[in-house]
């Protein structure tokens, strides 16, 4: 049984979108199966956390098929505690977005939620892949549905949007996969766990390439404002909080793993990128004129940060980057989905027509208000533990990187409270219309237990940091 | 002078399609006219599958490569295994015909030069001299010029008909006058007796041969519509019938890389560190020429033209690697290649009998939500085309680049990546158009709703299939190609 859980995990949301593609379901019945999986997902994936053994070190669950032996090409899944917790936020988050869309409804319903699932499967694939080659098949298989979910269902720019992330991903990816060629021809295998270090910079490059502009790091993030914008909320909330993990998730895996050396040497060079891309997001998201806005550039800001921490290249920056990962899949969502409820009911997310909404609505003040607080790392809160670790560890390799990323938590607090303010407090907006209902309890049961999940990392996010292993 | 002595068996694959074109023919007199289209477009099909046949049995049956026919032809695994691909590129070109417009009075004709052109195909590829090369290149492509002006009351397609044999038999006499330095040269017309020659009388920086050999490969590129010899391919391509189109870009594009790997490595391997340069080169030209051509086109047939120019730069990348996995990768390439190319012709064949006018970027839109099984087969080919995972494409890809490392040439493998990245925007146009973008006038088919094209959907379905199964089952697939390439003398 546990050497096809890892299997049993990505197949599951494939079959199952087949089945949402192939069978000519209503809209309920698609919504609901497609909700039913995602689920089913969590359930399973709940399960093989009471089956991993945090003692022991490297892969579980693994189970390794060939595909093609000359060139040492395998199926080869498992999961480390790292992926671990990396795809028990993802599922969550995923559940999430497609309870989301049910409960909205979307046009053409068995095309989208299909597309959904098929896109859960490949990101359980990226954070489960234990060879190169097989992790790039599922890195490109997550751009497919995310391609069409922005194009079909996205807003009025979307078609732009949809070009520009393309163009700016494939780009990237292309060159990990001269990247992976290069390094699984010159290793005689494409596994990650028998593959050696490699000393190659321009190799190191072509990953960091590829993971930089999915991140995304400064100055690559042209696609990350429009994307964001243009799609809908709840596939913008999997952009950037399940989607970009996989760049964290690939640097460290991949990048800082195999090539010990090259991340030494151009250590400054990413710290230097991702010091500008913090201090840039951040302010960018206090001057952002809309709730989408805010959240996005505050995910270009967050993003950086875990970056220091990743390359940091010590235990502490790791593993705060990891937990800070967790953190921010589980915030950018909710803010995601809060923006897009603040949207249904004032039909615009500009400030400038905002405002107000507090008053008579005390369940939306308050999953914002928990949501933005733990977002803003108040100490106490998860996003605390996670930015201190990685300021922490950051400071090891010199204080200057520490004092940047200090600077970046006192502007983070200022977007943060910016945004609730607009939003919660001040004068009642224009587009505030009164009949606008409070949180409806479909919009609660998709919202709360995301704020839940991080309640409950604040009060012990040892949860994550003692169960990680390098 | 001995009679020689013929070995029928490795002839059958010819030999069936011939009688295949020949029941064709037969049928065009003896049947009444209704069952025509029928009787003839079955033999042509049971030539086709005949072939393939015959192909895999020569393929299990020959364990070790040997020259039959004085030395005319190989009789070896690659030659099989390529002529499977080709066998199984004209039975989808059936398919994909089947529906096709073709004047009641000519049907039994276009069958009968399909598979005439599958004859000289299947024989070319077994060519070992350099009579035989030219005697299957011009058996093939003469078949073609006929198919191509088919339509004759299509003033197109007579002009595809003419500029394909115009600038087609140039590239066949630059090919016959390159054979002839080469013969000039070395007194020789077998490959490997070529190779021989060349090493013994010292031959290799012999000005006679060089020319000969740059010709020949010219002569192939212009059968592979490869860049700079690519200038006929979005006319004629555009104007031919559709499914005429459609079995070129797969079986001319197929026959003409398999010849030039073989030639290349069996009658000049002392001129290897020229020709892989020249081959890359021209696999570079190819890459640019075809993926910037195509960023601009708006007519579906000329945008797939122009990509089809760019696939013969990936798989001459496999050609200039000159080692067992560059064969290896062509080989493979070849199949998602030839399914995804014969799948998106289809599916432009049956928009176009739909609306009845060309089949264009604009007039495809919203064509996804309204015709499921054709948006979806063409999206997996345009993802096949654009070397996305989950199609054989990939896979495909990742071959050629594995090669062209393995052989050194790493610049090869960086063109690849940025060719990819330019490629892709052109792909997802189509899918963009598909998908994302609505008609803006109902384009409503004329007379009411098209009738089910039960053939052309079922083909549509299998090129589907072997462009996604092509991705799984890379192993069985590599296997038969490994022992296919093991054969030549690398």
């Amino acid at each position: 049984m546990n050497e096809w859980l890892t299997t049993i995990l990505i197949l599951l949301p494939l079959g199952a979108a087949l089945v949402v593609w192939l069978l000519p379901l209503s809209s309920q019945a698609a919504g609901s199966l497609a909700l039913l999986a995602a689920l089913a997902e969590v359930g399973i994936w709940i399960n093989a956390l009471t089956r991993f053994d945090f003692d022991a070190a490297g892969i579980q669950f693994d189970r390794q098929q060939t595909w093609f032996d000359d060139l040492g090409v395998s199926y080869h899944v498992g999961v480390s505690s790292l992926s671990l917790w990396l795809i028990g936020m993802a599922v969550v988050v995923m559940a999430a977005a497609i309870a989301y869309a049910f409960w909205t409804g979307r046009d053409r319903p068995r095309a989208y939620f299909g597309l959904m699932l098929f896109l859960t499967g490949a990101v359980v694939g990226v954070f489960s892949a234990q060879d190169l080659l097989l992790f790039y098949v599922f890195f490109e298989a997550m751009l497919i549905p995310l391609y069409v979910l922005v194009g079909v269902w996205g807003g009025a720019g979307r078609l732009t949007a949809t070009i520009k992330f393309v163009i700016y991903t494939m780009a990237g990816s292309l060159l990990m996969l001269a990247a992976i060629v290069v390094y699984g021809l010159s290793e005689g295998t494409f596994d990650l766990v028998e593959g050696a270090d490699s000393d190659n910079a321009w190799v190191f490059l072509g990953f960091v390439a590829a993971f930089a502009v999915k991140a995304p790091l400064f100055p690559l993030h042209g696609w990350l404002p429009d994307a964001y914008r243009e799609s809908s909320p709840e596939v913008a909330a999997v952009l950037s909080g399940v989607v970009s993990k996989a760049a964290g998730y690939g640097f460290l895996a991949i990048a800082i793993a195999k090539f010990e050396e090259p991340a030494q040497d151009l250590q400054p060079l990413l710290l230097g990128l991702a010091a500008v891309g913090l201090v840039y997001g951040s302010i960018v998201a206090f001057r952002a004129p809309d709730v989408r806005g805010v959240i996005a550039y505050s995910s270009l800001a967050q993003m950086s940060l875990i970056t220091i921490g990743l390359f940091a290249l010590n235990d502490l920056g790791s593993t705060g980057a990891v937990l800070q990962m967790v953190n921010h899949g589980f915030l950018s969502a909710a803010l995601f989905l809060i923006a897009g409820v603040i949207e249904r009911r004032a039909a615009t997310g500009d400030f400038a027509r905002l405002g107000g909404m507090a008053r008579g609505r005390p369940a939306l003040a308050t999953v914002l208000m928990t949501t933005g607080v733990i977002a803003l790392a108040v100490p106490g809160s998860t996003a605390f533990a996670g930015e201190f670790l990685i300021l922490a560890g950051a400071f090891d390799e010199g204080w200057g990187w520490a004092v940047v990323g200090g600077v970046a938590i006192v502007l983070a607090a200022m977007y943060m409270l910016r945004l609730i303010s607009a939003v919660l407090h001040q004068q009642v907006g224009t587009s505030v219309p009164d009949e606008a209902l409070d949180l409806r309890p479909g919009e609660l049961a998709v919202i709360v237990p995301l704020v839940a999940s991080l309640l409950a990392l604040s009060v012990w996010p040892a949860a994550i940091t003692d169960h990680l292993s390098f | 002078m001995t009679k020689p002595t013929v070995d029928w068996f490795a002839l059958t694959p010819s030999l069936s399609l011939l009688a295949g074109a020949s029941l064709a023919l037969l049928g065009a007199v003896l049947v009444p006219v209704v069952a025509r289209r029928l009787f003839a477009a079955v033999g042509a099909a049971l030539g086709f599958v005949a072939a393939g046949v015959w192909a895999g049995l020569l393929y299990s049956e020959t364990p070790n490569a040997s020259l039959e026919v004085s030395d005319a032809i190989t009789r070896d695994r690659f030659g099989a295994l390529a002529q499977i691909v080709i066998a199984g590129a004209g039975l989808l070109a059936i398919g994909i015909s089947y529906g096709h417009r073709t004047r009641a009075e000519h049907v039994g004709e276009y069958y009968a030069l399909l598979a005439a052109a599958g004859a000289g195909m299947v024989f070319l590829v077994q060519a070992n001299d350099l009579m035989t090369l030219f005697l299957g290149l011009e058996w093939f492509s003469i078949c073609l010029y006929i198919l191509c002006a088919i339509e004759i009351d299509l003033v197109s397609s007579l002009e595809a008909g003419l500029k394909y044999l115009v600038v087609g038999s140039f590239g066949s006499a630059v090919l016959l006058f390159g054979s002839a330095l080469v013969y000039g040269a070395t007194g020789e017309l077998e490959f490997g007796a070529i190779a021989r020659e060349l090493e013994n009388q010292g031959l290799l920086n012999d000005g006679l041969v060089l020319a000969g050999l740059a010709m020949i490969l010219a002569g192939l590129g212009f059968k592979a519509s490869a860049a700079p010899f690519h200038m006929w391919t979005p006319d004629v391509y555009e104007g031919a019938p559709t499914p005429v189109t459609a079995f070129m870009s797969a079986a001319t594009k197929a026959v003409a890389l398999v010849l030039a790997l073989r030639v290349l490595v069996t009658a000049f391997p002392g001129e290897q560190e020229l020709w892989t340069i020249a081959v890359a080169v021209i696999a570079c030209v190819s890459l640019a020429v075809g993926n910037v051509a195509a960023l601009v086109q708006r007519n579906l047939k000329r945008m797939l033209a122009y990509s089809s120019v760019s696939h013969a730069g990936f798989m001459l990348i496999a050609v200039a690697a000159n080692n067992e996995l560059g064969g290896r990768a062509l080989l493979y390439y070849l199949i998602p290649y030839g399914a995804a190319s014969l799948g998106a012709f289809g599916v432009v064949a049956a928009r176009e009998r739909e609306l009845g006018e060309r089949v264009t970027i604009d007039n495809v839109a919203g064509m996804g939500w309204e015709r499921p099984l054709l948006g979806v087969a063409m999206w997996i080919f345009m993802l096949a085309f654009a070397g996305l995972p989950l199609t054989g494409g990939f896979v495909g890809k990742f071959y050629v680049f594995a090669a062209a490392y393995d052989a050194g040439l790493w610049w090869l493998v960086l063109a690849g990546v940025i060719a990819t990245a330019i490629s892709l925007y052109y792909y997802l146009a189509v899918i963009r158009a598909l998908y994302m973008r609505m008609p803006d006038v109902q384009l409503a088919p004329a007379g009411g709703s098209p009738p089910r094209e039960a053939v052309l959907q079922g083909t549509v379905l299998t090129c589907m299939a072997i462009a996604i199964g092509s991705f799984f089952a890379v192993q069985p697939l590599i296997d038969v190609a490994e022992k296919a390439t093991a054969q030549l003398p690398f």
